[in-house]
């Protein structure tokens, strides 16, 4: 990547009473990408993103936001940065303007420049039919559009969002994917944390894995399923003998477009470099060397195999979130 | 400092929406001291209470000074209520992202509570007037009993902010707000006067900073102001030093909280 860092995170440390929610993450955030922040429940992913938006001060480390430091310099950050939280932080005795206007002067705008602003947003999340009426009434995708719009009042260069999909229903979490891109086409740094392996693949630019507090992986979601060294054939053998195996990975040993190969149960986990050239020739060679198959399959890599790659679990496997 | 005025203004502004939207509960509360305290508790316990003990021409006439400092305790101890619902359900967290001054968000709840208080101080020596209870001091001993009422109610929500800032779940905070305020009204002056109560409760009486201050608010209504001042001023001194306290472990529990 050739843009400029937005936010730099070094050697980054949470203890909550001794237990290590996060310990010594470093990673940078590019100026414009969507960067995704993944992991199950309880990984630490909260955890950053509440040190990144100053409300909670790291035991270690330093992270900072164009250059401006989210511990000594909190005030200006918060001056870059808007916020998404999940969900249920919306006061629901309020209407969605008056959650804007509350906003608006918090972040100290003027009356006339607030209400246009406000006018401009919630057009742009097309909830001006629902403005004044008050939040108790308003759908999960409505209270998001609604979140969205208040971490977008200040114009933010980056926006953090906090699991924005969470609970909703297939056409809002759609809606959500298209606003955070446009928003990003926009040049606004994006920042979300997500324990939805599709929308970390669908979404984010790029990402990083965390698990027990440590960051296990980071980078593209494209290369980082190229890191597990290509697309996947699944062989089942008809008589699976060990003789039969061993005759079958030393002939496909010797195709130029295989990479590698692993038992698997009755069968082959072969990796390859892509499937039109390589599914012919591994079918041929099980014919000359005479091996009968019951199967075949084939496997692009999905962001859950990265992820149990480098955790070594599912993530279904969920812990609980530790709180302050 | 403009800036500042804007935040504190806005938030206030938020109670005050909350409030009244929550009708039933706008209803209670300013409703609810009165009609229980004053004229169910005045009435009933008229004959029962002897007039030479609470030195008043009626017990509603000594009650009303007790009635109104226990106002300001239960709008105190509830003060810091919808704090501990911002923290729960992540509002809190949207403010404190917000480039506002960490204060801001106390100094607004501060101003609302105070200002609820006083309404309802205002209310119940009202309703105590419907029922013959004249205060002594008139006008300007009204302006002192709001601003005592006010000073107790200051100290009273930084213990409950600072309560909403340290429990773990609004369970506990309600338990503990059970727990505090009877005792806090039975061993005080509020309904029976320090000279009839048995020896072991007037010496811990004598402890609760509300049997002061309702010390101070009775002569105001009931005596007049040559009886009243020496009192308003031992009341003043013992809030300065209860304020000072409750202020001191509210900003250490908001520190913690919010850094």
């Amino acid at each position: 990547m050739s843009a400029p860092i937005a936010i730099d995170v070094k050697g980054l440390g949470k203890a909550y009473d001794g237990v290590k929610a996060i310990d010594n993450l470093s990673l940078s955030i590019y100026q414009g990408e969507i960067f995704g922040l993944l992991g199950p429940n309880g990984a630490g992913k909260s955890t950053t993103l509440r040190i990144l938006i100053t409300t909670l001060k790291p035991t270690t480390g330093t992270a900072t936001i164009f250059g401006r430091d989210v511990v000594q310099d909190a005030d200006t950050v918060r001056r870059l940065i808007g916020y998404v939280p999940q969900e249920r932080a919306i006061d629901r005795f309020l209407t969605g303007r008056e959650h804007l206007l509350l906003l608006a002067d918090l972040y100290h705008l003027k009356k006339d420049e607030a209400l246009t602003r406000i006018d401009q947003l919630l057009k742009l999340v097309s909830l001006e039919e629902h403005a004044d009426r008050v939040a108790k009434g308003y759908s999960g995708g409505m209270k998001r559009k609604l979140d969205i719009a208040c971490g977008l009042l200040p114009n933010p260069k980056v926006l953090f969002l906090d699991e924005p999909t969470l609970g909703l229903d297939v056409q809002s979490r759609l809606n959500i994917w298209e606003y955070v891109r446009q928003l990003r086409d926009q040049g606004i740094t994006i920042v979300m944390t997500t324990n939805y392996l599709d929308e970390a693949d669908q979404l984010c630019d790029r990402l990083a894995i965390i698990d027990r507090g440590q960051i296990r992986a980071i980078g593209s979601p494209k290369d980082l399923k190229a890191g597990l060294g290509g697309d996947g054939i699944w062989l089942t053998l008809g008589d699976p003998t060990p003789q039969a195996v061993e005759k079958l990975t030393a002939a496909l040993k010797t195709l130029p477009c295989v990479r590698a190969i692993t038992p698997r149960d009755r069968g082959l986990d072969i990796r390859v470099d892509g499937p039109e050239k390589a599914l012919p020739a591994i079918l041929e060679t099980a014919g000359t060397v005479e091996c009968r198959l019951d199967g075949i399959e084939y496997h692009r890599p999905r962001l859950d195999d990265v992820f149990v790659a480098h955790t070594g679990r599912s993530m279904k496997d969920e812990l609980p979130e530790p709180t302050p | 400092m403009q800036e500042q005025i804007q935040e504190v203004l806005a938030l206030t502004n938020r109670w005050v929406k909350r409030l009244s939207r929550e009708k039933f509960s706008m209803l209670f509360t300013l409703v609810q001291p009165m009609l229980f305290w004053l004229i169910f508790f005045g009435n009933l316990f008229q004959r029962a209470a002897d007039v030479q003990v609470v030195q008043a021409p009626n017990y509603m006439s000594f009650l009303a000074a007790g009635v109104v400092v226990m106002t300001v305790l239960n709008n105190g101890l509830a003060g810091g209520v919808d704090l501990l619902f911002d923290k729960e359900n992540g509002f809190l967290e949207r403010l404190m992202a917000t480039p506002i001054r960490r204060s801001s968000v106390i100094l607004s709840r501060f101003l609302f509570v105070m200002a609820i208080t006083g309404m309802q101080i205002l209310v119940i020596l009202g309703v105590a007037f419907l029922f013959g209870v004249r205060p002594e001091t008139g006008i300007l001993g009204i302006a002192v009993i709001l601003l005592i009422g006010m000073a107790f109610g200051i100290g009273l929500t930084a213990i409950s902010m600072a309560m909403a800032f340290s429990v773990k779940s609004h369970g506990d905070f309600f338990s503990v707000l059970g727990f505090l305020s009877l005792p806090m009204i039975f061993l005080s002056s509020a309904l029976v006067p320090l000279v009839a109560m048995p020896g072991w409760m007037k010496t811990l009486a004598l402890f609760n900073p509300m049997t002061w201050v309702i010390d101070a608010v009775r002569p105001l209504i009931l005596s007049g102001w040559s009886q009243a001042i020496p009192q308003v001023a031992i009341a003043i001194g013992v809030l300065v030093v209860f304020d000072a306290l409750c202020l001191y472990g509210g900003a250490k529990a908001f520190k913690r909280t919010v850094g």
